[in-house]
């Protein structure tokens, strides 16, 4: 079952059920004019497209005006055609090329790190591969708990130290074992922290380097976990946890609510990053590879909220 | 292509300068930007266009009693930082307390948006600012070590946690309230998992856990970075429970605020307090002023137009400036140095050439956070008080505290490294830098600050900012005159007691960033060691 397939499910579960956002604007046989084109912007914003909202509204205004939108399946064709231009069509999932492929996870306070880690943990481990996981959030507390718990649910190995250990000795020692080991992926997790926070930004690129010093090239993948229900932050966060931490990819999370997680198109369109997975849920299988189709074709269907009920 | 709400305004207001009266036509433009701004900053689309249309509204009201005094773009400012208070307030950052037995209160929000970490937060402020005896109720049973989270945040605080084994949490929040009457404890904080609006399930489970304990607080923790989903989920959660208030969280951030807006709107439940960090003791009573203000990056708006207003002579106060501006080296200029050093890369490399600063250099970490702090007291002064520091006395530091939302001590931080910075521009005067500064920078920044367009300048971009990144290149210039000049193996010396770190972050009381020490295990432990003491101080007090 994909993306949009389990969020109808999950919503039409809820009292108001789900109706095709952009249906929903033609309702009642509705012309194209600016006035339905100004509410389809606002259906964008509703899907924290931001900027990128207005971009996109004002190439549809030009394409109406040199009369090449009919109606609601010209719009729906066209709109969906630029959503997926913003988007990666590569593959999005990791590749273990290498023993072992390290992976640093990374992003805000309670964006959904630990958990896309224990969600990765039981992706590979349920393929067989032998994973192992570090706990270098050493600050949150009982963080390094509830990755254990993760760990032993999943059934990967885990590296833990105390309560305020040096993350960056955790995850060397993390590497370390594995390669003693022979596991074939390493994922660390990291606590969470604002992006603004420069000192932390710098414990970031201490990790990355004693990680380098014990394997070289590593880490290989750095997935920035960013929170789906997050506005334009969102592209702040990406900025600069590239510029610190050199972030590969993105893993959005919380996309099982009514967030459509929308920033990502200035994300790409700033830095480049891919996305690649997406959280649907707080269960380990609650993980999917993105897939752009299933990914724009959620942001078409977002019904209206108004904010004044 | 992405702007800071600051910025976007100031460009909006920019707009008005000159202008002596907002009309309908005029107002348009500006008004346009300000609905992107605000947009940009997350706020609600549908916030955001009744949000303009009650400026729209009142600017124009106001047009009509125009004084001479006041520039058509301080009355846009003042009329956008009324609305924006109006929509955010009024202030009322109480918690509910029970007449009689002990004070329930319900955190509930989405999957990590701090609800654990502000339920310790307000146990703390309940212990240490009321002298109460809070009970924490661990009614999360689903999220992995939740119970042990919430433990080991009582165990800091030496508040008492309640959680039983096997309960569902509705069973485990009944007993907690039944467990504080008995022990006698006065506040039961209950920290429920996170949820979904969108899951039926869950909801019902909040809402019966309100409906046996009810409490006398119910309230919704927000992520200060949500998007326009705030208000779906704040609308959901709000017609399960009745909520009696929100806190925002990471607000230490740069999350523009966009959701403070839209949640009140959509509640209209009181904004109660702020989260400003992960410590304990990050935790602030709300202020529609103060992040109203952070919002458009200014101090005390209404002041400010009082003092337009007050302006009599304008050629006069124009010389004036001009004197003391070209004669002296003020706050303005500190702040503009501040910017370059962090926008100009090359300013750092010449400045590492200085002697007896490279080795220090390392640590001279000028962050984003400690600029707007600078920033936040500096348009929370006068015009004059920037201009002449040395009127700063202590009634004066207090009033540009309290605008800012800081402490004195950060006034007097901020005065210490202007002076040392003034001696330092002396050096760097000598040694041929003046001519960056002194003339060049000095021009561009007085084009965009003076007497008339204070308030444009005040708002940190457009009109003076820009000038300053012009200034900046032409600093940029000669500093590389001065790369070349000091290859040639001149030296200057700093002033004595000049100390590079003090220019950077760590500088700041309260500032959390601090510079990265070279071989620092773990950047938190500092501030780690600090909680400690003070816990230390504190059990030793009992
Ligand atoms: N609904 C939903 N909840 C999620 C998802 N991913 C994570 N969560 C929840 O979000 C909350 C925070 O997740 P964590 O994994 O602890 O987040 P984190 O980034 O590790 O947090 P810190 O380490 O504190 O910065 C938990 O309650 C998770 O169950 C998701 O895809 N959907
Ligand atoms: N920077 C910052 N971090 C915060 C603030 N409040 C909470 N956090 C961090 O945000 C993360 C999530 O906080 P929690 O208290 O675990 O969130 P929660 O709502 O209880 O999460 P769930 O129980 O999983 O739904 C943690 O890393 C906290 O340290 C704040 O005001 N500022
Ligand atoms: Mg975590
Ligand atoms: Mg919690």
């Amino acid at each position: 079952m994909g993306l949009f397939d389990r969020l109808k499910q999950r919503l039409t579960r809820t009292r108001t059920a789900i109706s095709d956002g952009l249906s929903g604007l033609f309702r009642g046989g509705r012309e194209i004019d600016n006035e339905l084109l100004d509410e389809l912007e606002e259906m964008l914003f509703t899907s924290d497209l931001g900027s990128e909202a207005i971009e996109l509204v004002d190439q549809l205004k030009r394409q109406h005006k040199r009369g090449e939108l009919k109606g609601e399946d010209d719009v729906r064709a066209s709109l969906r055609a630029a959503l997926l231009e913003r988007l990666d069509t590569e593959p999005a999932e990791i590749v273990l090329a290498h023993s072992p492929t390290v992976v640093l996870v990374v992003g805000v306070n309670g964006s959904g790190k630990t958990t896309s880690i224990a969600k990765l943990a039981q992706r590979f481990t349920s393929q067989g591969k032998r994973v192992i996981v570090g706990a270098a959030d050493t600050f949150r507390a009982a963080a390094a708990d509830q990755l254990e718990i993760w760990a032993g649910r999943v059934g990967c190995d885990i590296v833990r130290k105390n309560e305020g250990a040096d993350p960056a000795a955790v995850a060397y020692e993390t590497v370390d074992r594995a390669l003693r080991e022979g596991h074939d992926l390493v994922i660390i997790d990291t606590a969470g922290r604002l992006h603004t926070q420069s000192n932390l930004m710098k414990e970031l690129e201490k990790v990355r380097r004693v990680v380098a010093k014990r394997l070289e090239g590593a880490p290989h993948e750095v997935l920035l976990v960013i929170d789906g229900t997050n506005g334009q932050n969102a592209i702040n966060q990406a900025k600069q946890f590239t510029q610190s931490a050199e972030v590969t990819g993105l893993v959005v999370a919380k996309l099982d609510g009514t967030a459509r997680g929308g920033a990502i198109f200035g994300i790409r369109r700033e830095l480049g990053l891919p996305v690649r997975y997406i959280g649907t849920g707080e269960t380990v299988e609650a993980l999917e590879a993105f897939e752009p189709q299933t990914f724009v074709d959620a942001i078409l269907a977002v019904r209206q909220v108004s904010a004044n009920s | 292509m992405f702007q800071s709400l600051t910025q976007r305004l100031s460009g909006a207001f920019d707009r008005f300068r000159g202008e002596k009266e907002l009309t309908e036509s005029n107002i348009e433009e500006g008004l346009r930007d300000v609905r992107r701004a605000l947009l940009d900053a997350d706020v609600h689309f549908q916030v955001a266009k009744d949000f303009v249309d009650s400026v729209r509204e009142r600017a124009l009201g106001q047009a009509k009693i125009a004084d001479k005094g006041v520039s058509a773009s301080d009355q846009f400012v003042a009329a956008v930082h009324h609305e924006l208070v109006e929509l955010m307030g009024p202030e009322d950052a109480r918690l509910q307390m029970a007449k009689s037995g002990p004070t329930v209160i319900l955190m509930a929000g989405l999957q990590g948006a701090g609800k654990t970490t502000t339920c310790a937060k307000l146990a703390r402020l309940l212990v240490t600012k009321h002298a109460k005896r809070p009970l924490l109720v661990a009614a999360d049973v689903k999220r992995p070590a939740a119970v042990e989270q919430l433990r080991v945040l009582g165990r800091k605080l030496n508040v008492p946690v309640f959680h039983q084994e096997g309960l569902g949490p509705a069973d485990v929040c009944e007993r907690g309230v039944a467990h504080a009457r008995a022990q006698g404890n006065d506040v039961v904080i209950l920290d429920t998992a996170g949820r979904l609006h969108v899951d039926d399930e869950l909801m019902d489970e909040v809402a019966e856990i309100a409906r046996r304990t009810s409490p006398d607080d119910q309230i919704l923790v927000v992520d200060s970075m949500t998007g326009q989903d705030a208000v779906r989920s704040a609308q959901e959660f709000h017609s399960r429970l009745s909520l009696t208030g929100v806190i925002l969280t990471k607000f230490d951030g740069d999350a523009r605020g966009g959701a403070a807006l839209s949640l009140k709107k959509v509640t209209g439940c009181p904004i109660l307090f702020l989260g400003t960090g992960e410590k304990i003791e990050d935790l602030d009573a709300f202020s529609a002023e103060r992040v109203a203000g952070r919002i458009l990056g200014m101090g005390d708006v209404v002041g400010l137009v009082e003092a337009a207003q007050d302006k009599i002579d304008e050629t006069e106060a124009q010389a004036q400036y001009e004197r003391l501006v070209m004669g002296s080296f003020t706050l303005e200029d500190m702040l503009a140095q501040l910017r370059m050093i962090q926008n100009l890369g090359p300013l750092k490399k010449v400045m590492g050439m200085l002697p007896g600063v490279g080795q220090q250099l390392d640590n001279l970490d000028i962050d984003d956070k400690h600029i707007k702090r600078i920033e936040a007291l500096c348009t929370s002064m006068t015009a004059r008080e920037r201009l002449q520091p040395d009127l700063i006395d202590m009634g004066r530091r207090r009033r540009i505290a309290r605008g800012a939302g800081q402490d004195v001590g950060a006034v007097n931080q901020l005065l210490k490294q202007w002076k040392q910075m003034k001696q330092l521009m002396k050096v760097m005067k000598k040694m041929g830098m003046g001519a960056g500064m002194g003339s060049k920078a000095k021009r561009a920044a007085l084009e965009g600050f003076s007497p008339s367009g204070e308030l444009a300048a005040d708002l940190g971009g457009g009109g003076m900012l820009d000038k300053l990144g012009g200034a900046a290149r032409g600093l940029g210039g000669a500093a590389k005159g001065l790369g070349s000049m000091m290859g040639l193996g001149g030296g200057g010396g700093l002033p004595e007691g000049f100390d590079p770190s003090m220019l950077a972050g760590g500088g700041v009381p309260g500032a959390r960033g601090k510079s990265a020490t070279r071989k620092a295990t773990s950047a938190r432990d500092k501030d780690k060691q600090k909680a400690k003491n003070k816990q230390k101080r504190k059990n030793r007090r009992k």
